[in-house]
Protein backbone atom coordinates (compact mmCIF):
# COMPACT_ATOMS: atom_id res chain seq x y z
CA UNK A 1 0.00 0.00 0.00
CA UNK A 2 1.23 3.18 -1.01
CA UNK A 3 1.08 6.40 1.01
CA UNK A 4 0.10 9.53 -1.89
CA UNK A 5 0.61 12.50 -0.45
CA UNK A 6 -3.12 14.89 -1.46
CA UNK A 7 -1.83 18.52 -1.93
CA UNK A 8 -5.11 19.16 0.37
CA UNK A 9 -5.41 16.48 2.51
CA UNK A 10 -1.88 15.23 3.25
CA UNK A 11 -0.75 11.82 2.95
CA UNK A 12 -3.27 9.09 2.49
CA UNK A 13 -4.24 5.26 1.62
CA UNK A 14 -3.63 4.55 -2.01
CA UNK A 15 -6.53 2.93 -1.78
CA UNK A 16 -8.66 6.70 -1.66
CA UNK A 17 -7.23 7.45 -4.91
CA UNK A 18 -7.71 6.64 -8.71
CA UNK A 19 -4.72 6.63 -10.99
CA UNK A 20 -4.66 9.52 -13.77
CA UNK A 21 -1.70 7.78 -15.50
CA UNK A 22 1.09 10.22 -17.01
CA UNK A 23 1.05 13.73 -16.36
CA UNK A 24 1.40 16.82 -18.85
CA UNK A 25 -0.17 15.25 -21.59
CA UNK A 26 -1.96 18.06 -23.48
CA UNK A 27 -5.34 17.74 -25.16
CA UNK A 28 -4.49 18.61 -29.13
CA UNK A 29 -4.21 22.21 -30.05
CA UNK A 30 -6.96 21.44 -32.83
CA UNK A 31 -7.89 18.02 -33.06
CA UNK A 32 -9.38 17.86 -37.00
CA UNK A 33 -5.59 18.86 -38.18
CA UNK A 34 -4.59 15.51 -36.97
CA UNK A 35 -3.60 12.14 -38.72
CA UNK A 36 -5.14 9.27 -37.61
CA UNK A 37 -1.13 8.60 -36.73
CA UNK A 38 -0.91 11.45 -34.38
CA UNK A 39 -4.70 10.77 -32.72
CA UNK A 40 -2.94 7.41 -31.77
CA UNK A 41 0.08 8.47 -30.81
CA UNK A 42 -2.23 11.18 -28.68
CA UNK A 43 -4.80 8.52 -27.39
CA UNK A 44 -2.67 5.26 -26.74
CA UNK A 45 0.57 6.60 -26.33
CA UNK A 46 2.49 6.92 -22.93
CA UNK A 47 6.23 6.91 -21.51
CA UNK A 48 7.08 3.94 -19.51
CA UNK A 49 10.39 4.86 -17.50
CA UNK A 50 11.97 2.99 -15.25
CA UNK A 51 12.20 5.43 -12.88
CA UNK A 52 10.91 8.88 -12.39
CA UNK A 53 7.99 9.66 -13.86
CA UNK A 54 5.03 12.54 -13.45
CA UNK A 55 1.40 11.33 -13.14
CA UNK A 56 -1.83 12.38 -12.34
CA UNK A 57 -3.99 11.12 -9.23
CA UNK A 58 -7.63 12.00 -8.18
CA UNK A 59 -8.24 11.76 -4.61
CA UNK A 60 -11.14 10.09 -5.63
CA UNK A 61 -12.71 8.98 -1.67
CA UNK A 62 -11.24 12.82 -0.53
CA UNK A 63 -11.25 15.93 -1.63
CA UNK A 64 -12.45 14.87 -5.23
CA UNK A 65 -9.17 16.94 -6.74
CA UNK A 66 -6.67 16.06 -9.54
CA UNK A 67 -3.30 16.78 -8.68
CA UNK A 68 0.39 15.52 -10.15
CA UNK A 69 3.09 14.23 -8.68
CA UNK A 70 6.26 12.47 -9.88
CA UNK A 71 6.63 8.72 -8.52
CA UNK A 72 9.78 6.64 -8.98
CA UNK A 73 8.04 3.12 -10.94
CA UNK A 74 11.25 1.25 -9.34
CA UNK A 75 10.75 1.86 -5.75
CA UNK A 76 7.31 3.70 -5.69
CA UNK A 77 9.14 6.26 -3.51
CA UNK A 78 7.23 10.06 -4.16
CA UNK A 79 9.67 12.29 -5.35
CA UNK A 80 7.87 15.32 -5.34
CA UNK A 81 4.80 16.94 -6.11
CA UNK A 82 4.23 19.18 -8.96
CA UNK A 83 1.74 22.15 -9.43
CA UNK A 84 0.28 21.27 -6.26
CA UNK A 85 -2.83 23.68 -5.17
CA UNK A 86 -5.10 24.22 -8.06
CA UNK A 87 -8.67 25.38 -7.96
CA UNK A 88 -11.20 24.51 -10.46
CA UNK A 89 -9.63 21.49 -12.40
CA UNK B 1 -53.84 5.05 -3.34
CA UNK B 2 -51.11 3.43 -1.50
CA UNK B 3 -49.78 6.10 1.35
CA UNK B 4 -46.34 7.69 0.92
CA UNK B 5 -44.26 6.99 4.07
CA UNK B 6 -40.52 8.43 4.62
CA UNK B 7 -38.12 6.82 6.67
CA UNK B 8 -34.44 7.48 7.39
CA UNK B 9 -32.03 5.65 6.02
CA UNK B 10 -30.76 3.97 9.25
CA UNK B 11 -34.58 3.64 10.82
CA UNK B 12 -34.77 -0.60 10.00
CA UNK B 13 -30.96 -0.53 12.02
CA UNK B 14 -32.27 1.71 14.90
CA UNK B 15 -32.64 -1.29 17.12
CA UNK B 16 -29.44 -3.19 15.97
CA UNK B 17 -27.17 0.09 16.16
CA UNK B 18 -29.33 0.41 19.95
CA UNK B 19 -28.22 -2.88 20.98
CA UNK B 20 -25.22 -2.62 20.21
CA UNK B 21 -23.98 0.50 22.22
CA UNK B 22 -22.40 0.42 25.58
CA UNK B 23 -23.10 3.36 27.54
CA UNK B 24 -20.45 5.33 28.49
CA UNK B 25 -18.34 2.79 26.27
CA UNK B 26 -19.31 3.68 22.70
CA UNK B 27 -23.21 5.02 21.58
CA UNK B 28 -24.44 4.45 18.37
CA UNK B 29 -27.00 5.66 16.59
CA UNK B 30 -28.62 7.91 13.89
CA UNK B 31 -29.32 11.42 13.92
CA UNK B 32 -31.73 11.40 10.86
CA UNK B 33 -32.92 14.30 8.69
CA UNK B 34 -30.21 16.60 9.34
CA UNK B 35 -30.12 19.94 7.12
CA UNK B 36 -27.07 19.46 4.07
CA UNK B 37 -26.29 21.67 1.39
CA UNK B 38 -23.91 21.76 -0.75
CA UNK B 39 -21.87 24.89 -1.25
CA UNK B 40 -19.43 25.87 -4.53
CA UNK B 41 -17.80 29.00 -5.18
CA UNK B 42 -14.55 30.68 -5.80
CA UNK B 43 -12.78 30.91 -2.52
CA UNK B 44 -10.78 34.17 -3.40
CA UNK B 45 -13.95 35.92 -5.12
CA UNK B 46 -16.05 38.47 -3.23
CA UNK B 47 -18.79 36.07 -2.60
CA UNK B 48 -17.04 33.83 -0.53
CA UNK B 49 -16.85 37.02 2.17
CA UNK B 50 -20.56 37.66 1.24
CA UNK B 51 -21.30 34.12 2.12
CA UNK B 52 -19.36 34.18 4.86
CA UNK B 53 -21.02 37.50 6.04
CA UNK B 54 -24.42 35.90 5.31
CA UNK B 55 -23.35 32.77 7.90
CA UNK B 56 -22.08 34.95 10.69
CA UNK B 57 -18.92 32.98 10.17
CA UNK B 58 -15.79 32.90 7.17
CA UNK B 59 -15.94 29.80 5.34
CA UNK B 60 -13.04 27.77 6.41
CA UNK B 61 -10.19 27.41 3.78
CA UNK B 62 -7.84 25.34 5.98
CA UNK B 63 -8.30 21.51 4.78
CA UNK B 64 -10.05 18.99 6.68
CA UNK B 65 -11.38 21.74 9.55
CA UNK B 66 -15.09 23.58 10.13
CA UNK B 67 -16.91 26.44 11.77
CA UNK B 68 -19.49 26.65 13.82
CA UNK B 69 -21.68 29.32 12.24
CA UNK B 70 -24.55 30.08 14.62
CA UNK B 71 -26.42 26.85 14.39
CA UNK B 72 -25.20 25.85 11.67
CA UNK B 73 -21.80 24.13 10.78
CA UNK B 74 -19.95 24.71 7.57
CA UNK B 75 -17.54 21.80 6.77
CA UNK B 76 -14.61 21.95 4.25
CA UNK B 77 -15.26 19.15 1.59
CA UNK B 78 -12.71 21.12 -0.72
CA UNK B 79 -11.00 23.90 -1.64
CA UNK B 80 -13.64 24.96 -3.33
CA UNK B 81 -16.50 23.17 -1.69
CA UNK B 82 -17.96 23.10 1.71
CA UNK B 83 -20.87 21.27 3.18
CA UNK B 84 -23.51 23.46 5.02
CA UNK B 85 -25.22 21.13 8.18
CA UNK B 86 -28.24 22.01 10.22
CA UNK B 87 -31.32 20.97 12.07
CA UNK B 88 -34.03 19.37 10.09
CA UNK B 89 -35.97 20.89 7.89
CA UNK B 90 -33.41 24.06 7.71
CA UNK B 91 -32.65 23.42 4.04
CA UNK B 92 -35.05 25.86 2.10
CA UNK B 93 -34.11 29.00 3.87
CA UNK B 94 -30.59 28.15 4.10
CA UNK B 95 -30.06 27.43 0.17
CA UNK B 96 -31.87 30.78 -0.70
CA UNK B 97 -29.70 32.87 2.21
CA UNK B 98 -26.56 31.40 -0.03
CA UNK B 99 -27.93 31.79 -3.64
CA UNK B 100 -28.42 35.21 -2.24
CA UNK B 101 -24.97 36.04 -1.35
CA UNK B 102 -23.34 34.72 -4.49
CA UNK B 103 -25.37 37.24 -5.90
CA UNK B 104 -25.14 35.78 -9.28
CA UNK B 105 -21.54 34.79 -9.54
CA UNK B 106 -20.23 31.47 -10.61
CA UNK B 107 -21.17 28.91 -7.51
CA UNK B 108 -23.73 26.25 -7.02
CA UNK B 109 -25.94 25.86 -3.95
CA UNK B 110 -27.66 22.67 -3.52
CA UNK B 111 -29.52 20.96 -1.10
CA UNK B 112 -28.39 17.80 -0.46
CA UNK B 113 -29.88 16.86 2.98
CA UNK B 114 -31.03 13.55 1.40
CA UNK B 115 -27.91 12.37 -0.36
CA UNK B 116 -25.92 11.06 3.72
CA UNK B 117 -27.30 10.15 6.88
CA UNK B 118 -25.66 10.69 10.03
CA UNK B 119 -24.50 7.99 12.39
CA UNK B 120 -23.48 9.92 15.86
CA UNK B 121 -20.37 7.32 17.19
CA UNK B 122 -19.71 8.69 20.76
CA UNK B 123 -17.67 7.58 23.86
CA UNK B 124 -14.06 6.97 25.27
CA UNK B 125 -14.20 4.23 22.82
CA UNK B 126 -14.95 6.16 19.99
CA UNK B 127 -11.12 6.65 18.43
CA UNK B 128 -10.21 2.94 18.61
CA UNK B 129 -13.78 1.95 17.10
CA UNK B 130 -13.67 3.84 14.02
CA UNK B 131 -9.87 2.57 13.55
CA UNK B 132 -10.85 -0.63 12.86
CA UNK B 133 -12.29 0.60 9.44
CA UNK B 134 -10.48 4.00 9.00
CA UNK B 135 -6.90 4.10 9.00
CA UNK B 136 -6.68 8.17 9.87
CA UNK B 137 -5.02 9.40 12.98
CA UNK B 138 -8.18 10.03 15.11
CA UNK B 139 -6.21 11.24 18.04
CA UNK B 140 -7.99 14.28 19.19
CA UNK B 141 -3.87 15.84 18.94
CA UNK B 142 -4.20 15.32 14.49
CA UNK B 143 -8.08 15.30 14.94
CA UNK B 144 -9.41 17.62 17.43
CA UNK B 145 -12.89 19.31 17.89
CA UNK B 146 -14.28 20.33 14.56
CA UNK B 147 -11.55 18.40 12.67
CA UNK B 148 -13.43 16.82 9.52
CA UNK B 149 -12.22 14.70 6.65
CA UNK B 150 -13.56 12.92 3.57
CA UNK B 151 -12.31 8.88 3.87
CA UNK B 152 -12.61 5.36 3.50
CA UNK B 153 -14.53 3.85 6.87
CA UNK B 154 -15.55 0.21 6.02
CA UNK B 155 -14.52 0.53 2.64
CA UNK B 156 -17.67 2.78 2.64
CA UNK B 157 -16.81 6.82 1.16
CA UNK B 158 -17.78 8.69 4.24
CA UNK B 159 -17.32 12.37 5.68
CA UNK B 160 -16.15 12.32 9.60
CA UNK B 161 -16.77 14.87 11.41
CA UNK B 162 -15.40 15.29 15.33
CA UNK B 163 -17.28 17.13 17.51
CA UNK B 164 -16.58 19.80 20.25
CA UNK B 165 -17.39 18.48 23.54
CA UNK B 166 -15.12 16.63 26.76
CA UNK B 167 -16.08 13.18 25.44
CA UNK B 168 -15.32 11.75 21.96
CA UNK B 169 -18.23 12.08 19.38
CA UNK B 170 -18.00 11.75 15.74
CA UNK B 171 -20.24 12.25 13.24
CA UNK B 172 -19.99 10.00 10.85
CA UNK B 173 -21.70 11.30 7.34
CA UNK B 174 -22.78 8.23 4.91
CA UNK B 175 -24.55 7.81 1.64
CA UNK B 176 -27.99 6.82 1.87
CA UNK B 177 -27.54 3.74 0.34
CA UNK B 178 -24.65 2.57 2.34
CA UNK B 179 -25.60 3.75 5.45
CA UNK B 180 -26.92 0.10 6.30
CA UNK B 181 -23.91 -1.55 5.21
CA UNK B 182 -22.35 0.54 7.24
CA UNK B 183 -24.35 -0.16 9.97
CA UNK B 184 -24.31 -3.37 10.12
CA UNK B 185 -20.65 -3.36 9.94
CA UNK B 186 -20.75 -0.94 13.14
CA UNK B 187 -22.68 -3.63 15.09
CA UNK B 188 -20.31 -6.10 14.43
CA UNK B 189 -16.88 -3.82 15.31
CA UNK B 190 -18.74 -3.02 18.26
CA UNK B 191 -19.70 -6.50 20.04
CA UNK B 192 -16.45 -6.87 21.59
CA UNK B 193 -17.32 -3.81 23.74
CA UNK B 194 -20.81 -5.16 24.74
CA UNK B 195 -22.22 -8.41 26.34
CA UNK B 196 -24.31 -8.81 23.24
CA UNK B 197 -23.01 -11.05 20.70
CA UNK B 198 -24.23 -9.58 17.74
CA UNK B 199 -23.58 -12.20 15.32
CA UNK B 200 -24.66 -14.97 17.25
ZN1 LIG C 1 -7.52 15.31 -1.01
Amino acid sequence: MMSIPCPWCGPRDEIEFHYGGQAGVAYPQDPHTLTDEDWAQFLFFRDNPRGAFGERWLHAAGCRRWFSLRRDTVTNRILDRHDTRTVGQ
Amino acid sequence: MAEIRGESPLAPRAKLLAEASVPDVLELGEIPFLTQVALRLDPEGAEAARVGAALGAPLPLAPGTSVVAGDLLVLWMGPDEWLVMGEQGRAPEVVSALTRSLEGEHGAVVDVSGQRTTLEVAGPRAEEFLNKGCPLDLHPFSFGPGRCAQTLLARTEVALLRRHGTTPVFWVLVRSSFARHLAGWAADAAAEYGARDTLA
